[in-house]
């Protein structure tokens, strides 16, 4: 593929808000992850919350978007001038010609738990003021990203559980290289809500206490909520050295299990080798990895499989789930833009947590943040349903 | 703005009074009258047994319309990539969920919640059929299938030798019907490949459009359209049934619509 231009990103987790604040965490390697206490949960699990949600507004005509996940969109959009990036690209190519893609599991579905405990008492109706496009509906975000910025090009929630916001760059590249749009706003948001902390725990994948991703005795995951947005656009004939770029994607599909990934990680190795082929590069080529690292016992060990068969075990790899928790849908969205902070830093950011090695998981995992020129990096998203996503990244020179 | 273009190799279609895609046709045709009658949805016999038990209504028929499109372009699902479009997931699931969550207990099974992605119809395909292809699942509301559409064609332009289309909703149960008052399930599958000068048709292109959409003469066909997303694609699929070359306007966002040249 033809690479494409990360022009503007932005990311907004529990490690803060804006790139400044997600680089100074993962610089100080400083988590974000805290005892849950989100709404009405009683379940002993750590969760990596965004601090300010609650507060923020809509503006007035889009009002019927109000819920949880739409106000962190809000709030990640305003960070680091990227909505400013977003109106000044609009008005450069024309709002038809910018494509929204944006990626979530849950949308806004707490609205809609919480409307379940105001049923009408005789009719079991929902309550009145209930937007079921608005909030519920899985494309709400993408519906109001786009009416957000008046943009009227092709817009579309990607659902693919944890790899939505992974598999986003590729749909928008297709798009770009298709030439039915110049530009895309690509992204992933998921916020915090009970059907996620009930569900995982009903599987019993998440842990008691903060994740450990390839910790030996790693015990589940830590869920998080994000908001984290990318701006891609074709590159320029003249490059800065230090743009970023999106060099491939690949994408696969397990065909195995809806809540377990292939123990032997063959589903993640081919969509790896898949984004590899897309760029044009080896896998010597690839100077860290970006775990998806979820902290669960298979998740990891079927990752560590899939990457060692395919990279050996020299290349430097970590999951920064440790820090941020697994934001799900936004998960691939908010590590492609950790990816591209690691780029321009030159940061391999050590994963938090794993106090003891698995001997099983081979890899060369970083526990300590590592300096070093970064040419490339990988990020690996996947997701219930055996939907897997991988996406190589690099520096224009 | 170059147009994306693409042939149908197989459809596959489900819904009320709609039993295959050869009903459809002459329904659509007018050689048949419609008969509206709730959407009959088969067990997918292509899945393993703990999975089919699992299956909900969502999962059936996206199942079903999709085999009928493979098996009529006598295609090989296992390498076939797939873009999945619905406007929701399993409504009866949703619901299940969110009642259990309002009740004291908020006792969740593990089932309920995988089931509860969007993607879990393309989880149950890629296992049903062995399917290691990428595939991707889109939601965008009303406008899902004409989004799907796009989607898959700019799949082929971008060197897929063949892309699997599935569009396809389902019913919620109260109180979330009434919100979201889709009447019934209805889905359809269209299996594309790129059109070269030896393509076979019929040939479709498209490309965004400012013009109103179409809509069916016939009364119970355009409430079918209206209330169901992926029904959405009534007009299109009529210009097939037909055989009739010519341009469709098909419903996708507000301020868009798609238009869709059939050269039949």
């Amino acid at each position: 593929m033809t690479p494409l231009q990360l022009t503007h990103c932005t990311a907004t987790s529990c490690l803060g808000s804006g790139l400044a604040a997600t680089l100074a965490a993962l610089e100080q390697a400083r988590g974000g992850l805290s005892p849950c206490d989100f709404e009405t949960v009683e379940l002993q699990t750590y969760i990596g919350e965004v601090a300010g949600i609650d507060a923020i507004r809509l503006p007035p005509h889009l009002q019927r978007f109000d819920c949880r996940n739409n106000r962190l969109a809000q709030l990640g959009l305003v960070q680091d001038d990227f909505d400013r990036a977003v109106r000044a690209a609009a008005e450069r190519f024309g709002p038809g010609r910018i494509g929204v893609y944006l990626g979530t599991s849950t949308s806004g579905i707490l609205t809609t738990e919480i409307a379940y405990r105001h049923l009408d008492a005789g009719s079991g109706a929902l309550p009145a003021g209930f937007d079921y496009a608005g909030s519920h509906n899985a494309f709400s975000v993408a519906d109001f990203v786009g009416r957000l910025f008046e943009l009227t090009g092709p817009a579309a929630a990607v659902c693919t559980a944890c790899s939505s916001s992974a598999k986003v760059f590729a749909a928008a590249q297709r798009m770009i290289a298709a030439d039915q749009i110049d530009a895309a706003i690509v992204g992933g948001v998921d916020s915090l809500c009970l059907t996620t902390l009930y569900g995982f725990h009903s599987l019993q994948l998440t842990s008691p206490a903060p994740c450990r991703p390839f910790d030996l005795a790693r015990d589940g995951l830590s869920i998080g909520e994000a908001a984290a947005f990318a701006l891609l656009e074709r590159a320029p004939a003249r490059l800065d050295p230090e743009a970023i770029m999106l060099l491939g994607a690949g994408e696969s599909s397990d065909a195995h299990h809806m809540s377990s990934p292939r123990p032997d990680g063959a589903g993640a190795r081919s969509a790896m080798q898949a984004a590899l082929a897309a760029g044009g590069l080896a896998p010597g080529d690839v100077d860290y990895i970006n775990l998806h690292g979820t902290g669960t016992p298979s998740n990891d060990q079927a990752e560590s499989r899939a990457v060692t068969a395919l990279f050996g075990n020299a290349t430097p790899c970590s999951s920064t789930k440790g820090a941020t928790g697994h934001t799900l849908g936004a998960a691939g969205a908010l590590e492609a833009v950790i990816c591209a902070l690691a780029l321009q830093a030159g940061l391999m950011p050590g994963g938090l947590n794993r106090r003891q090695r698995d001997p099983q998981l081979e890899l060369n995992y970083l526990t300590e943040n590592r300096r070093g020129p970064l040419r490339r990096v990988l990020s690996n998203s996947f997701g219930f349903g055996g939907a897997n996503c991988a996406l190589l990244f690099g520096r224009a020179a | 703005m170059s147009t994306l273009t693409g042939c149908i190799q197989g459809l596959g279609l489900l819904g009320p009074g709609l039993a295959d895609w050869s009903a459809a046709r002459a329904v659509l045709s007018d050689e048949t009258p419609y008969v509206a009658l709730r959407t009959v949805l088969p067990l997918p016999d292509v899945l393993p047994p703990a999975e089919r038990r699992r299956a909900g209504r969502i999962i059936k028929i996206a199942l079903a319309v999709g085999a009928e499109a493979v098996a009529r372009a006598q295609a090989d699902a296992r390498m076939l990539p797939t873009v999945f479009t619905s406007s929701g997931g399993d409504g009866d699931n949703c619901h299940e969920i969110c009642a259990a969550l309002a009740s004291h207990e908020r006792l969740i099974s593990p089932t309920r919640f995988h089931n509860s992605v969007h993607n879990a119809a393309a989880g149950y395909w890629t296992i049903a059929h062995g399917c290691t292809a990428g595939s991707t699942s889109l939601c965008a509301g009303d406008a899902s299938f004409a989004a799907g559409l796009l989607e898959a064609l700019a799949q082929l332009a971008c060197g897929a030798p063949a892309v699997l289309l599935l569009a396809y909703d389902a019913d919620y149960p109260q109180p979330l019907r009434a919100k979201r008052p889709i009447p019934d399930a209805f889905g359809t599958a269209l299996l594309l490949t790129p059109a070269g000068p030896a393509a076979a048709l019929p040939r479709l292109q498209i490309g965004l459009s400012a013009a109103p959409a179409a809509t069916m003469a016939n009364a119970e066909l355009e409430s079918l359209r209206r209330s169901i997303p992926a029904a959405r694609s009534l007009p299109l699929l009529e210009r097939l049934a037909m055989g009739r070359s010519g341009t469709v306007v098909l419903d996708y966002l507000e301020r868009a619509r798609l238009a869709v040249e059939v050269f039949a």
